[in-house]
């Protein structure tokens, strides 16, 4: 490792050979504002195209000012963050964005969230000194999300996103000059291309560009009509979550005030999609077993490894790009999918009320759950099993508008039936999670004993593609993680030129899993809050009394009373689905 | 010429072909058909000969008769006159347009005396498409001289010592830039010609691909054996498509010859060289752009470094030079780098060529040494100003460059003086303006084409330029302020101080030497709210001297929106309120009684 000595605003710092200024500045505690400069340590994300110019400081003996972020130091460099020089081009520069930007904050869905709002008044911005043309473009409404290019400032996070970490090619620039802005090919609208919901792209959009559908004002019309009976269901990760919306720490875990509050806003009852990852485990272990059991007893029809099909974006990605690989996925619906069957049937039935009277809300840490919950498949007779599907970022909005002090809400527990969970649902909300959950019941269903431990540490961290082998009494099961739709890219392509080893595999779209799913509170690049998040969903795990899926009570009485077996007719009917060919 | 007693040579370059050249030729050819001479004397097309304004030219050899302006109903008379009496056809000789005599010998003209061409050496002079011409000129022997007698190592250092600097505009040393190259990990590498000639009115490049490509597919070759390259790349605009068609025909017959492809003259080294096609954008010039831009990606630059030489295309060593630039070579390896050395000045070697346009009688594609001053390029070789005008500035450096004046006309030209006096040489473009041209429209004219060139990526290129682009536009309609003036100034310097790559660092050149050298221009626009050069239609007015009109009607008859009144033969008056400021009254009246104001 070489060791190179620079000098950053008369303070002396080394750094390894290849540090960045914007890294040798950090070091010595320089603030250097940047913006389109987006990195998620330890993930292997990186957006520096070097194109905002925010960045800028100057460095002795070089004719313009460098970019911080994409400079590398030099032996003896000589730099200065804050001189005369860089302020006023600094200034200069972001007037200039803020020039071509609709000036709509008081209503903007990013307002005190947007970057460029804050950077606009940490450099001290009050009057835009520029005027003239500014880019305008149609508002693009896709099922999950909406695209308003005209606050797009060409940062291309996004297309980083969709294109390098999601491989999925939906977003990229077009366009020259003034007029380039990041969009689909052709213009088309999102809802026609590519794209898969995952929610990357808002995720990271720094302006009010890139937001989710907002269907709060729609829960708050079902919720004052006298006669709906409207549900909630809130998914694992978004209690790890929600709190940051509420200057919480990240990690802070707010299960109890959530469900006190859902109930405050007027929900009649609220319940756990964890429990219905528990019943998804039922299904989905069951059919892991099945398949697993049929190839080794040698039916060559019987494709392996399986693929989980929890994860929306993830099912959109591989019937758009991987269509001749329908057979793969795991024909489990996904938790959200199976709470809203159940509850609109079993739930309905017990509560005594006709299914188009039940509204099902889920609170999800996702966008493209929207787009699944208007599946035609998950229908019935055109009313949906699931309603509305909002996000964590919504919620808290919802929160917001109706409870003044969420901080000092009691700790509350969720509705029965469908409220009661395992660990082995809690988890879910990570990367590796359902994976885990399926091992800790299949384990149990396959060998007839107990396990020996719960903690599976070989199947967790933030690897983009981790593989373990778990030993199933004697069988030695083969299991393959990834997450972020490229790794699952690689993963998939090794299974279609028959390379795949693997007895099963998880997939999860975004980053981390749901922990860092496009419908959480904005992370601003700092991959320690997606860390803190994955530790907190451990922890909630540790603490629950039950972390086997089979052993929820709940679940043991569903299958009683209502669906028979897994995999049985009832199960098939109401827990299953298929996959479509969506390739254009 | 082989077996022919007389060549016939005409132009074939895209200019000279646009007015009809080849069927010029074809004519010459059934003339000469006719009167059993086809064995005797060939008519050959040849790349450009430079001098655009006479054009199209066709010049007989041996004796070196240089016609000028021929129209195809001139073949007849140029057989019968030229050919066969062995008269010269003095209607289509040129005349000296000072002593007014007829000079029909090209090296005596003014416009080719101060020349010296080396990269357009063979322009005009054989027959692009056809290998043996190019080979009896020399073609290849560089080659087979580098292969022949010299280790890589060697050859780089010939091209250092030549003193030889990019032509694209850069200047930056290309045995070094070979060098370094060379010097990048053994494996894959690329020579790549960057042929994306892009700013307005220069066709150095074009010329040379479609006068004399062997000449750059030589270079291109030599290159690749200097710094361990087997594949060779021509980025070539779409927009050349006679370029890529002899570009094609050069590259089939080199293969055809072994001077392209596996085991060149014997000598165990392989090179080939494909065509890679651009749309056109002008930042794809741009090296680092440019590259995207044949990774199929889009065309933007990317910071450096990296540079090319070390992670270029498909992240592989890639070396890249301009036409120009590869054109001059095999020159510095035939007749030695001492001899390159010799022509020039202290710190820029060589000759450049020039796009020589605008309001300048010799409008064409000259090469002069560095080191030429510009008056010498402006009144020698180009005949000076059109119509008896006053020179007021020259542009040179393309759209990044900046505007020069009559205090400059004495600096000698090369790349660090064109910087220092406030423009740059850029690839060769040259603009001469005179006294109607308004300099604030001319900022304007740049700015416009910059805006439409930026490619986006940058916020300051993206939206600074548009910015100073609609100051300009608001000066020019007559609503500019003094603070317009101090903004075009700071944001001008903020743009060069932030933009990403070359294009965003010098587009507000063009702004920033105007406002220097003519800000009594810029004022008059702003404060008087008058365009002296008549160029701003929002600042003028045309007006109808009373006393000096007699009352004819014409300009009444030739204005659109009817806004000249008056009696026959009484002084007229024009509606200022109607007037679209087209200037038909103007051009129409004999008697100058309409008056810009």
């Amino acid at each position: 490792m070489e060791l190179i000595k620079v000098t950053i605003d008369n303070k002396v710092v080394e750094v390894e050979k290849g540090t960045t200024i914007l890294g040798a500045a950090k070091k010595v505690n320089v603030d250097i504002p940047t913006l389109c400069h987006f990195k998620l340590h330890d993930m292997n994300i990186e957006n520096k195209p070097g194109g905002c110019r925010i960045c800028v400081v100057e460095v002795d003996g070089r004719k313009n000012l460098a970019p911080a972020c994409a400079t590398d130091c030099t032996e003896g460099m000589v730099i200065k963050s804050h001189s005369v020089r860089v302020i006023n081009a600094r200034k200069t520069v972001m007037e200039l964005i803020l020039s071509d930007h609709p000036f709509e904050c008081l209503v903007c869905a990013k307002s005190g969230t947007c970057d460029l709002q804050s950077l606009a008044q940490q450099l001290g911005i009050r009057k835009i000194h520029f005027e003239g043309k500014k880019s305008s473009y149609r508002l693009d409404t896709s099922p999950s999300i909406i695209r308003e290019m005209n606050k797009c400032i060409m940062c291309r996070r996004c297309e980083m996103m969709c294109n390098k970490v999601q491989t999925v090619g939906a977003l990229s620039a077009i366009n020259r000059g003034f007029d380039s802005v990041v969009s689909t090919a052709f213009e088309m609208n999102l809802k026609n291309s590519t794209c898969t919901y995952c929610g990357q792209c808002v995720s990271v959009c720094p302006t009010g560009a890139l937001t989710e559908v907002d269907d709060t004002a729609r829960i708050i019309r079902a919720l004052a009509d006298p006669s709906k009976t409207v549900i909630v269901q809130t998914a694992p990760a978004v209690r790890v979550a929600l709190g940051e919306e509420f200057g919480m720490e990240p990690g802070t875990i707010v299960t109890g005030k959530m469900v006190a509050a859902l109930r405050r806003i007027g929900f009649d009852q609220v319940f756990d999609t964890d429990f219905a990852a528990d019943l998804t485990i039922m299904e989905e272990g069951s059919e892991l077993l099945n398949r697993l059991g049929k190839h080794l007893a040698g039916d060559k029809t019987v494709k392996l490894p399986m693929l989980t099909s929890c994860c929306p974006a993830w099912v959109n990605f591989f019937e758009k790009q991987f269509p001749d690989m329908l057979d793969i996925p795991s024909t489990a619906k996904s938790p959200q999918q199976m709470f809203g069957a159940i509850a609109k049937t079993y739930l309905a039935d017990k509560m005594g009320i006709k299914r188009e009277d039940l509204v099902v809300v889920s609170v999800m840490p996702c966008l493209a759950k929207k787009y699944e919950a208007q599946r035609d498949e998950f229908k019935t007779n055109g009313n949906p099993d699931v309603d509305f599907s909002i996000s964590t970022r919504e919620l808290a909005h919802l929160i917001k508008q109706t409870i003044r002090d969420f901080d000092s809400l009691p700790d509350e527990d969720f509705d029965r039936p469908m409220g009661e969970s395992t660990g082995a649902g809690v988890i879910f909300g990570t990367t590796g999670g359902v994976i885990e959950a399926a091992v800790r019941s299949a384990y149990e269903l396959h060998t007839h004993k107990k396990l020996p431990r719960l903690n599976f540490e070989e199947l967790r961290g933030l690897e983009g593609i981790r593989e373990a082998t778990i030993d199933f009494d004697g069988l030695p099961i083969k299991i393959g993680i990834a997450h972020g739709l490229g790794n699952a890219r690689k993963l998939l392509e090794d299974i279609r030129a028959g390379r795949s080893h693997f007895h099963a595999i998880e997939i999860m779209s975004c980053p981390g899993g749901c922990i860092g799913g496009g419908g959480q509170p904005l992370h601003h690049g700092h991959s320690s809050i997606i860390k803190a998040r994955q530790a907190a969903i451990y922890k909630e795990d540790a603490g629950k009394a039950i972390r086997k899926s089979h052993e929820n009570p709940d679940i043991i009485k569903l299958y009683d009373e209502f669906l028979g077996t897994p995999l049985g007719e009832k199960s098939h009917h109401l827990l299953h689905t298929e996959y479509f060919n969506r390739k254009k | 010429m082989g077996n022919y007693k007389t060549e016939i040579l005409i132009c074939g370059g895209s200019g000279c072909k646009a007015s009809q050249t080849v069927l010029t030729a074809k004519l010459l050819r059934e003339v000469l058909e006719e009167n059993n001479l086809s064995s005797e004397v060939q008519v050959v097309m040849t790349g450009c000969f430079g001098f655009c304004e006479k054009g199209p030219i066709v010049k007989i050899m041996p004796d070196n008769t240089f016609y000028v302006k021929v129209k195809p109903e001139d073949a007849r008379e140029l057989i019968e006159e030229h050919i066969i009496k062995g008269k010269k056809v003095n209607r289509l000789l040129y005349v000296d347009p000072k002593t007014k005599e007829i000079i029909s010998d090209s090296k005596h003209m003014g416009f080719y005396k101060k020349q010296n061409r080396i990269a357009l050496r063979n322009c005009g002079v054989i027959d692009p498409e056809n290998i043996d011409e190019a080979i009896a000129r020399n073609a290849y022997t560089a080659l087979g001289k580098v292969l022949n007698e010299m280790t890589p190592e060697v050859a780089i250092d010939v091209m250092k010592k030549s003193g030889m600097r990019g032509r694209g505009g850069g200047g930056f040393p290309t045995g070094m830039k070979w060098d370094i190259t060379s010097k990048s990990p053994a494996g894959q590498k690329y020579v790549v010609c960057n042929a994306d000639e892009g700013d307005p009115g220069a066709f150095m490049d074009r010329s040379i691909l479609e006068g004399d490509p062997h000449s750059v597919l030589e270079a291109m070759a030599i290159c690749g054996y200097c710094i361990g390259a087997d594949t060779g790349l021509i980025y070539i605009r779409a927009e050349y498509p006679l370029a890529i068609e002899r570009l094609k025909i050069a590259i089939k017959q080199a293969r055809e010859k072994g001077l392209l492809g596996n085991d060149i003259l014997g000598k165990g080294f392989s090179f080939d060289v494909e065509l890679k096609y651009g749309a056109g954008a002008f930042v794809c010039g741009e090296e680092t752009a440019l590259i995207s831009s044949m990774e199929g990606l889009r065309g933007e630059p990317t910071f450096k470094p990296p540079f090319p030489s070390v992670e270029g295309y498909l992240g592989k060593p890639t070396n890249v030079n301009n036409v120009e630039t590869f054109a001059s070579i095999p020159e510095i390896f035939n007749k030695g780098a001492e001899w390159f050395a010799s022509i020039g000045n202290e710190k820029s070697k060589g000759t450049k060529v020039f796009a020589l346009a605008g309001k300048i009688n010799n409008v064409g594609l000259i090469e002069v040494p560095m080191g030429t001053t510009l008056r010498e390029v402006i009144y020698e070789i180009g005949g000076g100003i059109k119509d008896g005008k006053k020179f007021k500035a020259v542009q040179t450096g393309g759209p990044s460059g900046g505007c020069l004046t009559s205090k400059d006309l004495d600096t000698p030209i090369d790349y660090d003086n064109l910087i220092a006096a406030g423009s740059m040489m850029g690839s060769g473009g040259m603009i001469v303006l005179d006294e109607d041209d308004c300099m604030v429209s001319i900022a304007k004219f740049y700015l416009e084409f910059t805006v439409e060139e930026s490619c986006g990526k940058c916020s300051p290129c993206r939206i600074g330029n548009k910015r100073l682009h609609e100051i300009l536009e608001k000066i020019c309609k007559g609503n500019g302020t003094l603070e317009d003036l101090e903004q075009l100034r700071n944001l001008s310097k903020v743009i060069k101080d932030t933009s990403l790559c070359g294009l965003g660092q010098t587009s507000p050149n063009p702004i920033l030497s105007t406002l220097d050298n003519f800000y009594d221009e810029y004022l008059e626009h702003v404060h008087d709210k008058k365009c002296r050069a008549g160029v701003c239609k929002s600042l003028m007015k045309y007006v109808i001297e009373p006393d000096t009109c007699i009352g004819c009607t014409a300009c009444v008859r030739v204005c659109p929106v009817d806004a000249i009144s008056g009696e026959k033969k009484m002084s007229h008056l024009i509606n200022q309120a109607t007037c679209i400021k087209c200037g038909a009254c103007y051009d129409k009246c004999k008697f100058n009684a309409i008056l810009i104001k």
